[in-house]
């Protein structure tokens, strides 16, 4: 009889949105089933936002997700609005969409460096985090934090940004246009992390479809969604941008379309910073009173695909029912998918693939089942037999 | 295919499944329909008319529990949702989990959270309860006095 090998994969380590455990039911190298295990951490969010006034529950949504926090208040936002039937200033809309795209650059850097370091290419980490820093401190420069910047609210924005930093924003970002050119060569002309991407962890279209799922995880199997585009906000129908996909669904397609979204999001901050050359200084907000009874159904593009708000209005200060689906929710299911058949040194970079928490898989425990004695193993030696792969490849 | 012809096309196929149609504007509309026919009218959704699953809401109000499924027409924009009441005494509605596994957590979830129970699920098991809540306790039922 062949010995199954549990590797559970978390849980415990909430920094990002969704602390969760992956536990991979191997034979010999081949995952042969996946589950998933979550509640650990569960804040009951949707519930504390019933008991916010709408202004509160920015803050709180803000709070989900430590990566990304600008994509909930961003559809809570656009959920808000509906419902109350406001046109925000244009200024306002040019905000949002810089605080948008610049979230969105930082956060793909985020991934493609742990990705780096999932298949021991510890130098893209390193780049790739350090190319990160300027755009965080830019962040600091215009909401007075690297994260969870505070700047939405009905109606626009908290924080105006001056036209005299314009400038500096435009020179960051055209510094970091040129790391980017080498960080995409680095890993788009790597002969040996196309042997350990391409071909691995395929998502098809129909398996896509089938989980719901969103975000790059879609775009990277050739469905070409983005709430940017099919339902378009904020500034993002005034400037000109293309969605990138790919064909292939495997992580190389993934990391594909990561590291060409960055261009354009470079390319729709640079043209909204014209648009706000254009606009009033100050224009920031239009006042809302109050929120009529109603419901508003928002969503907006965060960095992982599309986030989605349902609110419902009784014409309070707090909403009836405030449901959020966050990315992650639909596109972590699709590891049934894409993990089952491969070796466990593949499933750990598919897994990775679709960017979820992975923070979990630096914390666990080296044990024994106490029912079965199976062999639990731990994230270091995961980590660690993924990274030997890619040397064995290199020594080839 | 424009929300029109879309809303028209459902209200046709399915008469007298289809309780109520409102279109708030040319990007959102809600269907109510008999809980009986969700599944036929959601099949006809994603299969034919293609709309993309998005999410499912349930809420307990004075009428029962209400649940919002959520599609999409990623073409034009729409959200199209589905609008079932259940009775308290009896909240049971067919899964959509075995047409499409993006419905698979989210009535696990609401099963959970709310105790509606989702007929021929494929995978009855907790999802964010396991071993660490009490059983047959429903954070989000309200307590209407």
């Amino acid at each position: 009889m062949v010995k199954k090998t549990l590797i559970p994969v978390g849980p415990y380590h909430p920094l990002q949105e969704e602390p969760e455990l992956f536990k991979l039911y191997c034979e010999g190298e081949i995952v042969k089933d996946i589950k998933w295990e979550t509640g650990y951490n569960h804040r009951g969010i949707e519930q504390l936002s019933e008991k916010k006034t709408y202004d509160q529950s920015f803050f709180l949504v803000e709070r989900i997700c430590g990566i990304c926090s600008t994509s909930h208040p961003f559809a809570f936002a656009n959920a808000v609005e509906e419902i109350v039937g406001v046109e925000i200033p244009n200024r306002a809309k040019y905000i949002r969409s810089i605080i948008g795209e610049m979230e969105r650059i930082h956060s793909h850097l985020l991934w493609v460096g742990l990705a780096g370091h999932f298949l021991g290419y510890n130098t893209v980490f390193m780049w790739a985090w350090k190319y990160r820093e300027p755009i965080l401190d830019l962040f600091e420069m215009i909401s007075g934090n690297r994260n969870s910047y505070a700047m939405f609210k009905v109606g626009g924005v908290r924080r105006d940004i001056e036209n005299a930093k314009i400038p500096t924003i435009k020179k960051t970002l055209e510094q970091f246009k040129k790391k980017n050119d080498l960080l995409t060569g680095a890993v788009m002309d790597d002969p040996v992390i196309h042997a350990r991407t391409k071909g691995v962890g395929v998502l098809t279209k129909q398996d896509i479809i089938d989980y719901a799922a969103v975000g790059p995880t879609a775009r990277a199997s050739g469905v070409a969604i983005d709430v940017r585009k099919d339902d378009p906000y904020a500034a993002y129908p005034l400037v000109n941008w293309k969605v990138i996909t790919a064909k292939k669904g495997d992580v190389f397609a993934k990391a594909e379309v990561r590291l060409l979204e960055m261009y354009e999001s470079i390319s729709i901050i640079e043209q909204c910073l014209e648009g706000l050359k254009k606009e009033k200084e100050g224009e920031t907000e239009v006042k809302v009173k109050e929120i009529p009874a109603g419901w508003g159904t928002g969503h907006a593009e965060a960095p992982r695909g599309e986030v989605f708000h349902y609110v419902l209005s009784d014409g309070t200060n707090s909403p009836a029912r405030h449901k959020i689906r966050a990315p992650s929710y639909t596109n972590i299911a699709t590891f049934k998918k894409s993990c089952i058949g491969q070796t466990i040194s593949d499933a750990t970079i598919s897994l990775a693939a679709v960017d979820p928490c992975y923070c979990c898989t630096e914390r666990m425990a080296v044990a024994y089942d106490s029912k079965t004695g199976e062999k639990i193993m731990n994230g270091n030696e995961l980590i660690a037999l993924s990274a030997n792969k890619t040397h064995e490849l290199k020594n080839k | 295919m424009n929300t029109d012809e879309i809303l028209k096309n459902i209200q046709q196929k399915f008469g007298s499944d289809v309780l109520d149609i409102f279109k708030k504007s040319e990007t959102r509309a809600i269907i109510s329909i008999k809980p009986g026919s969700l599944l036929r009218i959601a099949d006809y959704a994603f299969k034919d008319m293609n709309l993309r699953f998005i999410i499912a809401t349930a809420n307990h109000t004075k009428k029962g529990f209400e649940i919002l499924y959520h599609f999409s027409n990623d073409n034009i924009g729409l959200i199209v949702n589905l609008h079932v009441i259940l009775p308290v005494e009896k909240p049971e509605i067919d899964s959509l989990a075995n047409m499409m596994s993006g419905a698979n957590w989210i009535e696990r979830e609401m099963h959970e959270l709310y105790g509606i129970v989702f007929l021929n699920h494929p995978e009855p098991e907790k999802l964010i309860s396991e071993g660490n809540w009490a059983e047959g306790v429903y954070p989000y039922r309200r307590d209407f006095k």
